[in-house]
């Protein structure tokens, strides 16, 4: 037996979160075989990367039209190496492209597929896993009836082993259908956001308490003194005072920085979800009993419009200066 | 520019989730529904696609016959027919491979009898379940192109050059960790939309007229026996944190900074 884990190489470098699978593949496996799948081509670090995340094979997919992301040519690729391994479990972390291809190549295989799960029993026909429903707010206890269950792990669920030996790399050159490669990129537009929301170590977030979009100018400041980004609640984009694209949650991005700053946030289960990888929550919030003040490691219980800007002043007294 | 989307019926988002005693499924009884936010963006960008080209939205739904009012919903803010297919009760909850099969049935039938869709949207996942899966598996069983997480949307020639009218394959724009790709999809195709992709419209009260009389045909599909079978719910467990109180108002910013530096982090 053997354990299948594919991994999102973005133009050959590794995407931040396309290991975290690792961990629950080493487990499942149990001392058999983990292969990593990448598409394209996997330059040496990659595989070295991979190696210490627990895979003992790298399998590299090579097609033209697996070089750049192309959802339905990573699928029906990613379909036919499981149709050729045959392996017991087909893993993936829950990120955009890891749901998307294990969906194409479940799609192809005619086989189940479950999303973002928390935990997998003994692999077999029937497996038991557990699931995150309703954006995290509840629990599934399900069974997986295949005879090779596809599985992804919730985002941030898992984290990547470490310190794996080197690996095996093999290449596969493939054979895909003309109709493979109509799912392409044709054109990327790179921002230099310089700190995104998904890297920056610190995120200052703003919600209905921040009370406009001029508002979030003290959140700003706070967060360019500690290298940090500014994100915010659904509420805050609902009333357009920042773009969608800041918002963190159930339905924006889910975020793992050191520390999350959640300013004027009551703390609804789908922003938590959000955040809640965070490893450490600072609440500000006016209301003592708001759900994010219990949930937060740290509170300061006030108005954010004092607080935030006491915060920067303090900041900028004590940095010290260059 | 013929457009399908479909939608699917969820509790409202930020609902309190009840079970029922043995944990074995959602107490309905108290819950709010809405359309599924991904599928109300999608339901937005279809009705700005047909102002844009022209043309005419078909929403369709497999869901229990409650989800008649999230196609209304769908008719009052400019789409302009609707498939409920019922699967049984509130609270049912057939499998995306299930559903999706349901919902090819029903689009497949509706292009035989009105001709093809050039576009079918979907919203990038649902509320509730979560599955990330339904439409890749439709827009794969219907032979179309599909690309997840649209925050973007445009018709435009082959060649990419946008143009009024007859288009010939879709743009999508998708945000990914070092801005955004752009994918082009001839059509016919399939786009999953994530919400932020636009600010949907509220209905015009003539809107709601219209689709209190419109006509919402029901059919009832068997459903396949699922294959990711639920056995119970689970409310995770809070996490239970000591909250450090740093202070009150303005006072507690040295503390605050006392702890950024404790953390490393300034």
């Amino acid at each position: 037996m053997s354990v299948l884990v594919f991994v999102d190489l973005d133009r050959g470098a590794l995407g931040p979160t396309a290991t975290q699978a690792c961990g629950l593949a080493v487990d499942v496996a149990n001392g058999a075989p983990v292969i990593a799948v990448a598409m394209g081509s996997a330059p040496a670090e990659v595989a070295t990367a991979l190696g210490a995340a627990g895979a003992s094979t790298v399998t590299v997919l090579e097609h033209e039209a697996l070089d750049d992301y192309a959802p339905e040519a990573w699928g029906d690729a990613l379909a036919q190496i499981i149709g050729r391994v045959e392996p017991a479990v087909v893993l993936a972390t829950g990120n955009d492209r890891g749901n998307e291809v294990l969906a194409h190549a479940a799609a192809v295989l005619d086989l189940p597929f479950a999303a973002n799960v928390l935990s997998l029993g003994a692999i077999g026909p029937t497996t038991s896993l557990t699931r995150v429903r309703w954006g995290g707010s509840l629990i599934e206890h399900a069974e997986l009836l295949s005879e090779r269950p596809i599985v992804s792990t919730a985002l941030h669920a898992f984290a990547a082993p470490e310190g794996g030996a080197v690996p095996v790399v093999e290449t596969m050159a493939l054979e895909l259908s003309a109709d493979a490669a109509r799912t392409r990129i044709v054109d990327r537009i790179t921002v230099d956001a310089g700190i995104t929301l998904q890297t920056a170590p610190v995120v200052v977030s703003g919600g209905r308490g921040v009370g406009s979009a001029e508002g979030f100018a003290a959140l700003e400041q706070f967060a360019a003194l500690v290298g940090g980004a500014v994100g915010c609640s659904r509420v805050v984009t609902n009333q357009g005072w920042r773009p969608h694209s800041d918002q963190v949650g159930q339905t924006g991005k889910r975020v793992a920085p050191e520390l999350y700053v959640a300013c004027g946030i009551s703390g609804a289960i789908q922003h938590w979800i959000g955040m809640q990888a965070a490893s450490t929550v600072l609440a500000i919030n006016i209301d003592a009993a708001a759900p994010m003040v219990a949930k937060a490691d740290y509170a300061v219980i006030g108005d954010l419009h004092d607080v935030v800007p006491a915060i920067v002043a303090a900041l900028e007294r004590r940095r010290p200066r260059t | 520019m013929r457009i399908a989307v479909c939608v699917k019926r969820v509790p409202a988002p930020g609902a309190r989730i009840a079970l029922s005693d043995d944990g074995a499924a959602i107490d309905t009884k108290n819950l709010g529904f809405t359309t599924s936010p991904h599928e109300e963006c999608a339901v937005e960008a279809a009705i700005a696609l047909n102002e844009q080209h022209g043309g005419e939205t078909t929403v369709f739904t497999v869901g229990p016959p409650e989800a008649d009012e999230q196609l209304r919903y769908a008719i009052s803010v400019g789409a302009h027919h609707a498939v409920l297919v019922s699967v049984g009760e509130e609270g049912a909850d057939p499998d995306p491979q299930a559903t999706a099969a349901a919902l090819v049935d029903a689009i497949h039938a509706r292009e035989t009898a009105a001709g093809e869709f050039d576009v079918v949207l979907f919203g990038n996942d649902s509320a509730d379940s979560g599955g990330f899966q339904v439409g890749v598996r439709v827009a794969r069983a219907l032979g179309r192109p599909i690309v997840n997480g649209a925050k973007g949307i445009a018709i435009v020639d082959a060649q990419g050059a946008s143009e009024s009218g007859s288009g010939r394959a879709v743009e999508v724009r998708r945000e990914s960790s070092s801005g955004s790709d752009v994918f082009r999809l001839p059509l016919p195709a399939a786009v999953g939309v994530l919400e932020g992709i636009n600010l949907p419209r509220y209905a015009t009260l003539p809107g709601r007229l219209k689709s209190k009389k419109a006509e919402v045909p029901m059919t009832t599909a068997t459903m396949a026996a699922p294959r990711v079978v639920t056995r119970r719910f689970e409310v995770p467990e809070e996490q239970v944190t000591e909250t450090v109180m740093l202070g009150d108002g303005a006072d507690a910013a040295e503390r605050v900074v006392d702890l950024l530096i404790e953390l490393g982090l300034a």
